[in-house]
């Protein structure tokens, strides 16, 4: 066994001897618990490793590029996009019938503990193992190098799984800082933040090890995202623990700082997780598929400067109208309506990118699928900005609307972008020919696109309605309705909403389904893939 | 200092900061020989060696 | 001489272009919230949280009330007539972490102090649709059946003072016993607590005398959210409050 991994098994082991003195002598029974979940990742790693190693180095550890992480990143991301598409159809069905799934006695059931499961799930394990799979598979390919760190590339991708595994368990339990999109507690964060610079220390020493000049410009906004959310989260996330053997901390901040500092660091979530990363695989991947140049890499440059400068500053929009000085709301209404440039830029450069080779969108439902990602990133870029400005947002805000442009942003652009870059990437790593059936993915598209349909434009009229209906009066001049007349008012959309997530669910089951079949190797005879019988002479 | 310093700062030299940021990408991306550069960048993800 | 090419070839080079980048917005917006005297209003009332309620505030949390109910009542005409008046940064100034939410699910609850009975307080809670039969809320029964269970009452406010809130040790020595005391009249500290924090709402919340259950805790904090700041005395036209 090399002394790497002996090296590594003692560390794995002292960890564990740590986390094991932790649930002894923890305060409370939560804290404990996550002590033990922290000792059984560590023991399940050293289990893993004698594995692994246990008849000399496997052969992955030889070859030009490291192939086994990226695969298991694909498998993590589909087996966590499931499982939190699901947990997103069971709380829209909670909101539609509240009787039917509801269990006074299981407050671990309960909206208040599911949303953040579903919104971490989607956003940070389904989300951030794609970027990592396919981050970890575009450095390699176009740095012409191997992965820099040896084991430490699974250990980013085993640390990782296992900060999945503590935050949601921990938010069923009801241990949460109460921060939207950044719930876990103190030991979490601290544990994803090892995880994280070990991600940046294996992207960068990687790029360190090219043989190409230039670092390609996917990689610029790989690199934007890694650095940068890195800092959103040490920021977002200082807090003095009550206790060290607790789960419960004080958030550093207060009040408005607190607001301000939260939701710069949750509008950048969406600038530098789900943009930048997702950008990333747009620009290595719609070239890929298409087999052409990126439209412009001139604009991609302007593009990348201009989005992470601009992005930053755009956070108050999540705050305006309340006790947040008018100067930053403006500020960041000013820069939310700027930002809508970059975007449309880099949509532009995608979608153009196809030019000249308009005709595979008829033929490949992959391509169709990654452009189609670029146009509701186009799509909610626009809606966006809009949203931004104080007029519009006095009626949006704290609606449904909200929750509409952020799943055409998230099932449109991130679930798209992602689906095409993995259906591309099976092949590729399991080393087919194809996929197993094309049809599927046609299946997959178009019941998943009638899905999202569903989603965002019952959320449009169902937060547009609830807003009017707020701030309607009668001819007395009083209130017109009161709040749950208002609530009443929903039921028929939230029934449509939840129908339209169980169709993109359903996609999803079908995607899975085709990339195992794929991954086994088996074809699927399809006309146009494998003509059957030669067509006969006129 | 006053918010009325600090959002005046950011309006005066922050929008100065932020342009000249912009002018010189803008610049560095039009400069023309740097075009080839960039030809020969944007074919990186087409020209891998296959893997099979 | 530096240029673009530098960042091409040069990760270093890029990281810190980037790092430079995405800071100025961060410094120029957030930071001039901590030491600008205009942020936080001058009002008078506001005080921290007792530790009953501070404990309800924690249950809240818990719970996840915040992915469904603001704290923060717009400035905007049909808001202030439904809810009250508008919330000011004091209100909040010793919230860690701020609980104003994104979503109104359910309608918001900055002012709801006092609003209802703790009787409606507690049915709803229990069973929502009991009460409200179009609710979408989700029941919340085991509440009044959990004893109240805080790790260390003490250590929670310690922490809360070593970030800001003004905690006397008075106020820290006594926690344990202002914790128990709080929820019942009768009880030997009920004055004490009432004078360490004023306006403090003594008694029996869950309707249940001889136990402290987490339903105590909650509704204590629910009756007292929006109920601190004396808005006779605020002046939201005065040069010190205008933002």
């Amino acid at each position: 066994m090399p002394p790497g991994v002996i090296a590594t098994m003692v560390a794995l082991l002292g960890a564990a001897i740590i986390t094991i003195l932790g649930a002894r002598f923890a305060v409370d029974g939560d804290f404990a618990a996550h002590m033990w979940i922290f000792t059984a990742g560590f023991v399940a790693g050293i289990v893993w490793l004698m594995r692994r190693y246990a008849s000399g180095a496997p052969a992955d550890d030889r070859e030009t590029y490291a192939n086994d992480v990226v695969r298991a990143g694909v498998i993590a991301s589909m087996f966590w996009g499931l499982a939190g598409f699901l947990v997103g159809v069971v709380i829209a069905l909670q909101l539609a019938f509240p009787d039917l799934l509801y269990f006074p006695d299981l407050p671990f059931t309960n909206f208040g503990r599911l949303r953040p499961l579903h919104t971490s799930a989607v956003i940070f394990a389904f989300g951030g193992n794609v970027l990592i799979a396919t981050s970890f598979y575009v450095v390699q390919r176009t740095s012409k190098a191997r992965l820099f760190g040896g084991l430490l590339p699974w250990f980013v991708f085993w640390g990782y799984q296992l900060f999945i595994v503590v935050a949601a368990t921990g938010y069923l339990m009801g241990v949460t800082q109460g921060r939207e999109y950044a719930e876990p507690e103190w030991y979490a964060d601290l544990w994803l933040t090892i995880v994280w610079v070990c991600y940046l220390l294996v992207f960068v020493g990687t790029l360190w090890k090219r043989k190409e000049p230039h670092i390609y410009v996917a990689n610029w906004f790989y690199l934007a995202f890694i650095v940068t959310i890195a800092l959103l989260h040490i920021v977002n996330n200082m807090a003095v623990p009550v206790s060290f053997l607790g789960v419960k901390s004080v958030s550093a901040f207060s009040g408005v700082q607190d607001a301000l500092t939260q939701w710069w660091y949750g509008h950048n979530a969406v600038g530098f997780f789900l943009t930048a990363g997702f950008l990333a695989i747009m620009y290595y991947f719609v070239p890929k598929r298409a087999e052409r140049p990126v439209y412009s890499y001139r604009l991609s440059i302007v593009h990348f400067w201009s989005l992470i400068f601009i992005y930053i500053w755009a956070g108050p929009h999540h705050l305006h109208y309340t006790a947040l000085p008018e100067w930053a709301q403006t500020l960041g209404m000013t820069f939310s309506i700027m930002l809508w440039m970059p975007s449309w830029g880099g949509m532009i450069n995608g979608l153009m990118t196809l030019s000249g080779a308009w005709d595979k969108l008829r033929t490949d439902p992959v391509l169709r699928m990654l452009v189609v990602s670029v146009a509701f990133y186009g799509m909610s870029t626009f809606e966006g900005p809009v949203m931004s400005v104080k007029a519009v947002n006095a009626l949006s805000h704290y609606t449904d609307w909200t929750i509409g442009h952020v799943h055409s942003g998230a099932l449109g652009w991130v679930g798209y972008v992602s689906f095409g870059a993995i259906y591309c990437l099976v092949p590729w790593l399991w080393k087919r020919e194809r996929l197993y059936s094309l049809k599927l993915v046609e299946w997959h598209f178009w019941i998943s696109t009638i899905g999202i349909l569903f989603y965002i434009t019952s959320m449009w009229i169902s937060g547009i309605m609830q807003g009017l209906m707020w701030r309607a009066y009668n001819e007395f001049g009083f209130l017109s309705y009161s709040f749950v007349e208002t609530v009443e008012a929903m039921h028929p959309y939230y029934i449509i909403r939840a129908l339209g997530g169980a169709l993109f669910l359903i996609g999803a089951l079908i995607m899975v389904y085709n990339l195992w079949r794929t991954a086994r190797g088996d074809l699927r005879a399809e006309a146009g893939n494998t003509p059957l019988v030669p067509a006969a002479a006129e | 200092m006053t918010y009325q310093d600090a959002s005046e700062f950011a309006r005066s030299w922050g929008l100065v900061f932020l342009m000249l940021m912009f002018g010189v990408a803008v610049v560095y991306a039009l400069w023309p020989s740097n075009r080839q550069k960039f030809t020969k960048a944007a074919h990186m993800p087409l020209d891998e060696e296959p893997e099979l | 001489m530096w240029n673009h090419g530098t960042l091409e070839r040069n990760s270093i080079a890029l990281i810190v272009c980037i790092l430079l980048t995405v800071s100025v917005g961060g410094l120029i917006e957030i930071a001039p919230l901590f030491y600008l005297e205009n942020t936080i209003e001058k009002v008078k009332g506001m005080r921290p949280y007792s530790p009953l309620e501070l404990a309800g505030r924690n249950i809240y949390i818990r719970e996840g009330c915040y992915n469904c109910h603001s704290q923060q009542v717009r400035p905007l005409r049909d808001e202030v007539e439904r809810y009250g008046h508008y919330s000011l940064a004091a209100e909040s100034m010793y919230d860690h972490p701020f609980q104003w939410g994104s979503k109104r699910s359910g309608p918001d609850l900055a002012r709801v102090g006092g609003k209802y009975s703790d009787e409606w307080q507690r049915n709803h809670l229990i069973d929502p649709r009991s009460v409200v039969p179009e609710s979408i809320m989700p029941p919340y029964a085991n509440l009044a059946r959990n004893e109240l269970h805080v790790p260390d009452i003490k250590a929670l406010l310690e922490a809360n003072a070593m970030v800001g809130v003004p905690y006397t040790d008075e106020m820290i020595a006594n926690a344990a016993a202002d914790l128990m005391a709080q929820a019942d009249e009768n009880s030997d500290g009920a004055a004490d607590v009432a004078a360490r924090y004023p306006k403090a709402q003594v008694r029996d919340f869950d309707g249940d005398p001889k136990r402290v259950t987490e339903m105590d805790a909650l509704v204590a904090y629910l009756q007292m959210l929006g109920t601190l700041v004396d808005f006779s005395t605020y002046e939201p036209n005065s040069k010190d409050n205008i933002r």
